[in-house]
């Protein structure tokens, strides 16, 4: 797949470098609002819509908006997206709103979004920037979304609301508690990082799925990662730049 | 003359105190309060602790048979974990409580951070935080056949009156093996002659509680509440088999001491001020994870070390 094609641009975000299990990027609501499997859909949703248009809007900017007071900018943008979803959420779907509560302000400082527009957003074209937003968005709502599934199967018996388990299922309430909210995070990626090693082991190429950073990123070809150990100083940026 | 010539790295002198001779120990001592919560409680107990040290057990080997590690259930760890956490249900409990809390001991608290030695959390106790966050309603029925009602605890904390008497014999509502202080006594007093606890963490642990209970218990130095308090709930149980757990424990003197108090100190906030009547295995937990801040803070400093500088 071309670089920084729409396409690429979406599998990067689904898979490669999913926000939640390999970035470990937007941990508080990814911890938080996961309660249920529809909060988990409903806050990865809301997040994307945020995380395309600030993208598409910084990437829109990136050339006006002067180096040195870039993140306030960003944050700018941001939070005015964020109010406009809130408002329409208040608006429209009330129990939306009511069940993510604080949470949605709180996309805001959402690091995913901030860490998108600094490593991607401010250096790439406005189509592939929109398309990286929305990439990411849906790699959040999937993992969201999966760890409520697993959350409210184990704590409720329910997924989606429909009644799963056997009626003489005793839910285990702690999973719809905080401790729980850890456990099946930690799962989840322990399952993923054992697809990938043992992809790599029967020989297939996972350098696609870079999920095990080996935190080498002098080595690393990975572009728009923004999970560099030494952030790029002005001076390497101009080096870099001519 | 090859007999002479035989040569070997240190230690050259060895003790006989192998992990699994302490841990049979630790099994024995239990084994009074295991024997008297089956007298008091019933065949339910005896079923109750069977499934949960089987469970324990069974998990260890196949988590080890999966993972091609070195099966080390012979060193009864396993068992410990297993026979401490079915002491700390309630005999009401149904057997799959056992069964899950005896799978988290072991696979989440125990394996998943390195199997003995390794983990940073009491398995029994990590696993009986686990049940009662998940199952409040199970885990606090302490309604059986030979009782029903509240526990001393819970009266003491409702500010009634309780039958000291039958609290250190063990004749109350509660957990299988925490009611009788004196079966506990005995097989703490076993451990001790063994050598193989001490009085450093458990004694400061229930002199912190006690002068914390005269401090804040709103009763001053009143002997019947301040003993009830000390016979009441897992206190003996958790003071002499949980604290000491080997590998949760700080390893350095001073940071034995520090761990005592601070545990008496939580337990005393948690039952004192705390929603629910008893606080044992919540404290023990806070204090499992402050461990490493206490050695780092309490490590000795080798001879010639630091001092004056030239």
């Amino acid at each position: 797949m071309k670089q920084n094609s729409p396409a690429e641009r979406l599998v990067n975000g689904l898979v490669k470098e999913n926000p939640t299990f390999v970035l470990m990027l937007g941990m508080c609501p990814t911890l938080a609002v996961t309660t249920s499997a529809i909060n988990g859909l409903g806050m990865g949703l809301t997040t994307m819509v945020v995380l395309a248009l600030s993208n598409m809007f910084i990437s829109l900017l990136r050339k006006i908006i002067p180096d040195k007071v870039r993140i306030p900018a960003f944050i700018v943008i941001i939070a005015s997206f964020v109010t406009v979803v809130e408002l329409l959420l208040k608006a429209f779907i009330p129990f939306l709103y009511g069940a993510l509560g604080l949470y949605i302000p709180l996309i805001v400082v959402n690091c995913i979004i901030l860490g998108r527009a600094e490593a991607y957003a401010s250096k790439n074209g406005v189509i592939s920037s929109l398309f990286d937003g929305i990439g990411m968005g849906l790699g959040f709502t999937l993992a969201l979304t999966v760890i409520g599934a697993v959350r409210e199967l184990f704590g409720a018996g329910e997924v989606f609301g429909f009644r799963v388990m056997p009626q003489s299922y005793v839910p285990c309430s702690i999973f719809i508690l905080a401790p729980g909210a850890f456990f099946v995070l930690a799962a989840l990626t322990a399952i993923q990082n054992k697809v990938k090693l043992a992809g790599e082991r029967r020989g297939k190429d996972m350098s696609k799925i870079q999920s095990g950073c080996n935190m080498d990123c002098a080595g690393c070809g990975e572009s728009g990662c923004s999970r560099r150990l030494v952030p790029e100083s002005v001076s390497e940026k101009e080096a870099r730049n001519g | 003359m090859s007999d002479l010539m035989k040569v070997s790295s240190n230690p050259h002198i060895r003790s006989r105190v192998t992990t699994s001779n302490i841990m049979l120990a630790v099994v024995i001592a239990l084994l009074p309060a295991a024997g008297f919560g089956i007298y008091n409680f019933g065949l339910d107990a005896l079923i109750l602790i069977l499934i949960t040290v089987a469970t324990t057990v069974l998990t260890e080997y196949l988590y080890e048979l999966a993972m091609h590690k070195k099966v080390t259930v012979g060193d009864f760890s396993a068992v410990v974990t297993g026979l401490l956490l079915a002491l700390n249900l309630p005999s009401s409990a149904p057997w799959w409580i056992g069964v899950i809390g005896g799978v988290f001991a072991i696979l989440v608290v125990k394996m998943l951070f390195g199997g003995l030695g390794q983990n940073f959390m009491n398995p029994a106790l990590g696993a009986r935080c686990f049940l009662l966050i998940s199952y409040t309603s199970i885990m606090c029925n302490f309604d059986c056949d030979a009782y029903t009602g509240a526990t001393p605890l819970a009266s003491l904390k409702a500010g009634e009156s309780v039958n000291l008497l039958n609290m250190v014999i063990g004749k109350t509502g509660g957990t299988i093996g925490e009611t009788s202080m004196i079966a506990i006594v005995i097989g703490a007093c076993f451990l001790i002659l063994l050598g193989i606890i001490d009085l450093k963490i458990s004694g400061s642990y229930l002199v912190a509680f006690a002068v914390f209970l005269i401090l804040f218990g709103g009763h001053g130095f009143d002997p019947v509440f301040l003993s009830a308090h000390l016979a009441g709930g897992g206190l003996m149980l958790g003071a002499f088999f949980m604290a000491t757990d080997y590998v949760t424990r700080p390893v350095t003197k001073k940071g034995q001491y520090v761990y005592g108090v601070i545990l008496g100190i939580l337990t005393g906030i948690f039952r004192l001020f705390g929603p629910s009547a008893e606080g044992v295995s919540y404290a023990i937990i806070l204090g499992n994870l402050l461990v490493p801040l206490i050695e780092k803070a309490t490590m000795p400093r080798p001879f010639g070390k630091g001092g004056e500088k030239a």
